[in-house]
């Protein structure tokens, strides 16, 4: 393309500076709201209440660190490793399932192949709030209301992962190396395991970031099946906070500071596996 | 005709070059299919074991809980019997005004919501794509940097920049002597839109963009060649080319809109505008884990599973039929 047609596809000068107001106000839309959020967050509860964000005179960022980890005998510490162990561990081991069961799909052939992964398409479309009471009643039936695993085994359960597997086995593992691997005589899981999950690394990831935000983000379920403080998530503890804060508003920067630090590991995680994702929301747009 | 025998040419001579097939050849090959049939099987085995688990029970359990519902004999005195009451949880439920009125907020917003997120995330994305934003990359990071956000720390944020006294937007306009109340009767129901627009529209505006990224640069060339300005370009030419991901982004938006429990249930902490029955979702919390009424959650449950994929159906059909008229 020569400079003369590129000239051609961009609109006039006018048109040019209306387009970047607009980007650029939807932008300020976005991300504002996480500003004040750090700038809140290194207010005390008077400095909150009179609302002038930007003076540094009552700078209490550590005292809130502070205050977050001590609130109520270190809940928000123990909020805070239960949400890693519940979405890093469940998204992890989500994904190998979810991954292991798209490539299946792909490579092999066998019986109603498409009517049961029409059934997987259908549970994306299931309602949360529909499996909760059921979830509930058969945790309570097996005794584990209340208890890690009511939360944990629930959220590895993730459709659109193997929507995303198949679509990933279809592209990053050919067939031909599988063929290869049957000639040299190497099991089916065995070049699974040694070969194909390998290709699959990147789409993998995509599987595993999508989980993690819907784990971290999940507040219905533990809301159903938790009594028990001590295994709350963040999400759940800081609703739970936040619902003291209007009684007693010292939670309310405690309630702050535990949001702001609890939207750093995704960011984190978005941030590290950036170049993975972007594969992924192309995968799944592309049907 | 010619195909087949044109398929078959191909059969044959892979059939000659490799050893003829004798009976040990095909219990070879018997083996091997059985090979990768147990393999397919191992593979798939714990995504189906949590299927049925935490899927295909919990539905059927909604389903059954429906019907069904615990009745105390007499005076309340005597064992608790389960019996079935057929519709009536139905009944009660869609004579619910309560219930009732849970979905039509939730048609409402999903009205309000969902056309301006998809026409909002495309547009963004269409001006990306256009080539005359600066800082292009920061833009987009800036745009999807709220999806790392939990959706209920969206709400936290957005409800103490609702707060009068916290927040600095309430202060804004009370300087241009503007009174403002974000949770009063007419204005909670797009302040909740707000926050889920403003949660999800970067996510779905690099879905789009992605999607953008693919269509061939020739045709976009061959529409300016025509003489098409940039803005005929983008919705004659871009748009039709990235239906499928409109579709699709569509889809979503209106099953999660359906579910809408997070928002609703972090402000009714302090709004009084919001009840315990403000959205279907939040009636099933209700009748289950407020009022323990198994059957009637579960019948509302069914209802709002039904309203779920009615809809989804609809939207797939709607497209699918436009599709193929465009195609004649």
């Amino acid at each position: 393309m020569s400079a003369a047609d590129s000239s051609l596809l961009r609109p006039k000068l006018l048109g040019r500076a209306t387009v970047n107001v607009v980007v650029a106000v939807s932008v300020l839309y976005t991300l504002l709201p996480v500003l004040w959020l750090v700038l809140a967050s290194t207010k005390n509860r008077d400095a909150l209440f009179s609302s002038d964000l930007l003076s540094l005179s009552d700078f209490s960022l550590l005292q809130n660190l502070k205050d977050v980890f001590a609130m109520d005998g270190g809940l928000y510490g123990r909020w805070y490793v239960n949400s890693l162990l519940y979405a890093v561990v469940g998204a992890a081991v989500g994904a190998l399932v979810s991954v292991a069961c798209g490539y299946a799909f792909d490579k092999y052939r066998f019986r109603h192949k498409e009517k049961l992964f029409g059934l997987v398409l259908a549970a994306v479309m299931v309602p949360q709030t529909v499996l909760a009471l059921p979830l509930y009643l058969m945790a309570s039936e097996a005794g584990l209301v209340n208890t890690f695993w009511a939360v944990f085994i629930p959220v590895l359960f993730n459709p659109f992962g193997v929507y995303l597997g198949r679509i990933f086995a279809r592209g990053y593992v050919p067939d031909e190396v599988l063929e290869a691997a049957r000639v040299d005589g190497a099991g089916e899981l065995t070049t699974y395991a040694r070969v194909a999950l390998r290709m699959l690394g990147p789409g993998l990831i995509t599987v595993f970031l999508f989980q993690l935000t819907a784990i971290w983000n999940n507040f219905f379920l533990p809301m159903v099946m938790l009594s028990d403080q001590d295994l709350y998530p963040v999400s759940l503890g800081l609703y739970q906070w936040n619902s003291s804060a209007s009684v007693s508003p010292e939670y309310y920067p405690v309630v702050i500071m535990g949001s702001l630090l609890a939207v750093l590991p995704l960011i984190l995680a978005f941030v590290l596996l950036q170049r993975f994702w972007r594969s992924g929301l192309t995968a799944g747009a592309v049907k | 005709m010619t195909t087949t025998t044109h398929s078959r040419v191909p059969t044959g001579a892979a059939r000659a070059a490799s050893p003829a097939p004798s009976a040990s050849g095909l219990r070879a090959h018997r083996a091997a299919k059985r090979r990768q049939l147990t393999a397919a099987g191992v593979l798939m085995t714990p995504f189906f074991a949590l299927l049925v688990t935490v899927f295909l029970i919990p539905v059927g359990t909604a389903v059954y809980l429906s019907f069904f519902s615990d009745d105390q004999p007499g005076l309340g005195f005597g064992p608790e019997r389960t019996v079935f009451v057929g519709l009536r949880s139905y009944a009660a439920v869609l004579t619910d005004p309560t219930f009732l009125g849970g979905l039509g907020t939730v048609a409402l917003y999903c009205l309000i919501y969902i056309p301006l997120m998809v026409v909002g995330a495309l547009a963004l994305a269409l001006l990306l794509d256009s080539g005359v934003v600066r800082l292009r990359a920061l833009a987009q990071l800036g745009l999807f940097l709220p999806h790392a956000v939990p959706g209920i720390i969206a709400a936290l944020i957005w409800l103490y920049l609702y707060t009068p006294g916290i927040s600095p937007v309430i202060e804004l306009f009370a300087k241009g002597d503007i009174t403002i109340d974000f949770l009063g009767v007419h204005t909670v129901l797009p302040s909740i839109v707000n926050i889920a627009l403003w949660s999800n529209l970067g996510y779905n505006m690099v879905v789009f963009y992605a999607a953008l990224q693919a269509v061939p640069r020739e045709v976009i060339e061959a529409s300016v060649v025509d003489g098409a300005g940039p803005v005929r370009t983008a919705l004659q030419v871009k748009t039709p080319l990235v239906r499928a991901s409109i579709v699709m982004v569509s889809i979503f938006t209106l099953i999660w809109a359906l579910q809408l429990f997070t928002e609703p249930m972090l402000l009714s902490q302090s709004s009084p505008m919001i009840n315990s029955r403000f959205s279907p979702s939040m009636y099933i919390y209700d009748a289950a884990f407020t009022r323990n009424n198994y059957s009637l959650a579960a019948a509302a449950s069914v209802v709002l599973l039904v309203c779920t994929i009615a809809l989804s159906y609809g939207v797939t059909r709607f497209t699918s039929r436009a599709d193929s008229e465009e195609a004649r």
